[in-house]
């Protein structure tokens, strides 16, 4: 049986192979836009800031809101930037 | 419940994929963003119900959290101008790694009270999960102050000059070490009552990795920020995937690494651009004399007339935009005149250098926010043949990227640096605001040229005459 970890590198790294595969395609005129849309999935720490809400430990669910207060900000402000970006490129079609 | 949550996970991070996959065109790239912001609201809301609610003190202090970020995220977001973007952008990274690194502090501090303080036990903790949270405690902290740091210097409250600290290799090793060892021992730490030891510990991984940050960025030049957010973008999302690991959740782990490929796919892009290599651009002390040793000679100025006339009679015409037109919000301007020319029947095409702007892809942005079609924007390498076939070559506001020096002098610290050959077309106009250097701080011998007319004044101001010129003729 293969410890979490192990099979956490296997995602780990197919996932980055996926992810070279994909990113390489995008044309250097969205770029920016890319970088603030990844940006934004980075966010995704909020799942983890959502799990500290669990904890008995009212320590740590200090720590949580805090987590969950920048992830937050992080997800709504870069999906938000992106869309704006991209608005302006969509109003030539 | 599980299995719904975990379904609902894998739903999330195919739809992460598949919206990273539109991005590849820009007919579907505004509903690729949608599809993906749709994978974190199902992820959202497969955590919930992972969590249920049980712990009902958690969920008013992250529910409170919640609604704070969403706010201040909105509303940054609203004011935000194009020219603004690369700071934001940096600044949202930031609070992504410093996510990553509470989560993995208050999972620290969670198995440590749920196991009576025991946190060196076998059943509780193993050594994946002594690595997973010191990784991402280390990486999350970096992310956070390195992307101040870059934001900081973008936005022009810290200055773009390098700073470097005595025996500053030493120091970074130091914090390394500092972050590491803290973090570890954090863990090993077994008597129940030393609560304050454990905080002490996991505090002193925090700080330390917080200067690192800091540290990290702070030798980087105000030119060479953009590799840096770059890269930084690509550390938010291992920070990502290190709170996967720490939490065991693959839908984290495999979003954090979509997210660090394309921040390293892009700072290798930026590294190429400049042809140095990333180390170059993170520890090399540049000279900062600004360039002030070597005298031009022989350049030719002239003024926007001379610039409309060459124009209206130009067929085949390319605009060299850089920082310059950025700073000066001439893009508008910008594409005022090339409506006109082509209105004249003139062949007006852009060259986007890899590094132009100051992120990547930046000056797309810029430009399509003033309608300029991205039918008529051209990378580098797509276009730096027809220079030699251009009858006038228009460059606003670049410098380093039009230099000849980088193709011929092997003592320039540009040597080898991809350029746009503007010096090749049969006449050239540099918009500047003065013959100061570039980021390089060598001179540039494209303005010392027979065919170069310089232009001096602001991108905006000088574009406006032109178009009046045009208008009046």
């Amino acid at each position: 049986m293969l410890s979490p970890l192990l099979i956490g590198l296997y995602v780990f790294v197919l996932a980055i192979f996926v992810g070279r595969e994909l990113l390489t395609k995008v044309p250097h005129t969205l770029h920016t836009p890319l970088m603030s849309g990844a940006n934004a999935i980075s966010g995704i720490t909020i799942v983890g800031a959502l799990a500290c809400a669990s904890f008995d430990s009212p320590a740590a669910a200090a720590i949580g809101a805090v987590a969950a207060a920048a992830a937050m900000a992080n997800v709504v402000g870069g999906y938000l930037v992106t869309d704006k970006m991209l608005k302006k490129f969509a109003r030539k079609d | 419940m599980q299995t719904v949550v975990h379904v609902l996970y894998m739903l999330a991070s195919v739809l992460f994929i598949v919206g990273i996959k539109q991005m590849s065109a820009v007919k579907t790239a505004r509903g690729a963003n949608a599809l993906s912001a749709l994978a974190m609201g199902i992820a959202i809301v497969a955590a919930m119900l992972d969590i249920g609610l049980h712990g009902k003190i958690g969920w008013v202090y992250v529910g409170a959290g919640c609604v704070v970020g969403a706010a201040i995220g909105a509303g940054l977001a609203m004011k935000v101008t194009m020219e603004g973007m690369p700071e934001l952008v940096a600044f949202f990274n930031g609070l992504g790694g410093l996510a990553s690194s509470l989560v993995a502090v208050s999972m620290a501090v969670l198995t440590w009270s749920s196991a009576g303080g025991a946190l060196r036990d076998g059943s509780v903790t193993s050594w994946d999960q002594v690595i997973t949270v010191v990784l991402s405690i280390g990486v999350g902290g970096v992310t956070l102050t390195g992307s101040m740091i870059a934001w900081a210097k973008l936005k022009g409250i810290m200055s773009g000059k390098q700073i470097f600290l005595p025996a500053h290799n030493f120091v970074n090793l130091v914090l390394v070490v500092v972050t590491v060892g803290a973090g570890a021992a954090a863990f090993f730490v077994v008597d129940p009552k030393e609560t304050t030891t454990l905080y002490a510990l996991l505090g002193a991984s925090v700080v330390s990795s917080f200067i690192l940050g800091v540290t990290f960025a702070i030798p980087v030049g105000g030119a060479d920020m953009p590799v840096v957010v770059s890269l930084l973008n690509s550390f938010s999302g291992v920070a990502a995937a290190m709170t996967g690991f720490v939490l065991y959740n693959n839908l984290l782990i495999i979003s954090g690494s979509l997210v660090g490929a394309a921040g390293m796919i892009l700072t290798i892009i930026m590294c190429r651009g400049m042809n140095r290599t990333l180390g170059n651009v993170l520890f090399a002390k540049f000279s900062q004399s600004g360039g002030k040793a070597e005298e031009y000679k022989n350049v030719k100025s002239g003024d926007p007339v001379d610039a409309a006339i060459a124009l209206a009679n130009a067929s085949n015409v390319i605009v060299v935009p850089g920082y310059g037109m950025a700073a000066a919000q001439a893009q508008h301007a910008l594409r005022e005149l090339s409506d006109m020319l082509r209105d004249r029947g003139v062949t007006v095409r852009y060259a986007i250098h890899e590094v132009a702007g100051r992120m990547p892809g930046h000056m797309n942005v810029l430009l399509a926010e003033a309608n300029v079609s991205y039918d008529d924007l051209f990378k580098r390498e797509d276009i730096e043949a027809d220079f030699k076939t251009a009858d006038v070559v228009l460059v606003i506001g670049a410098n380093d990227v039009v230099n000849p020096l980088a193709l011929s002098d092997k003592a320039s610290p540009l040597y080898g640096m991809p350029i746009l050959p503007a010096h090749e077309a049969a006449q050239c106009f540099v918009v500047k605001r003065s013959l100061g250097a570039g980021f390089a701080g060598t001179k540039n011998v494209l303005f010392e040229s027979d065919k170069t007319l310089m232009i001096y004044g602001s991108a905006k101001e000088v574009i406006n005459r032109v178009v009046e010129e045009l208008k009046a003729s």
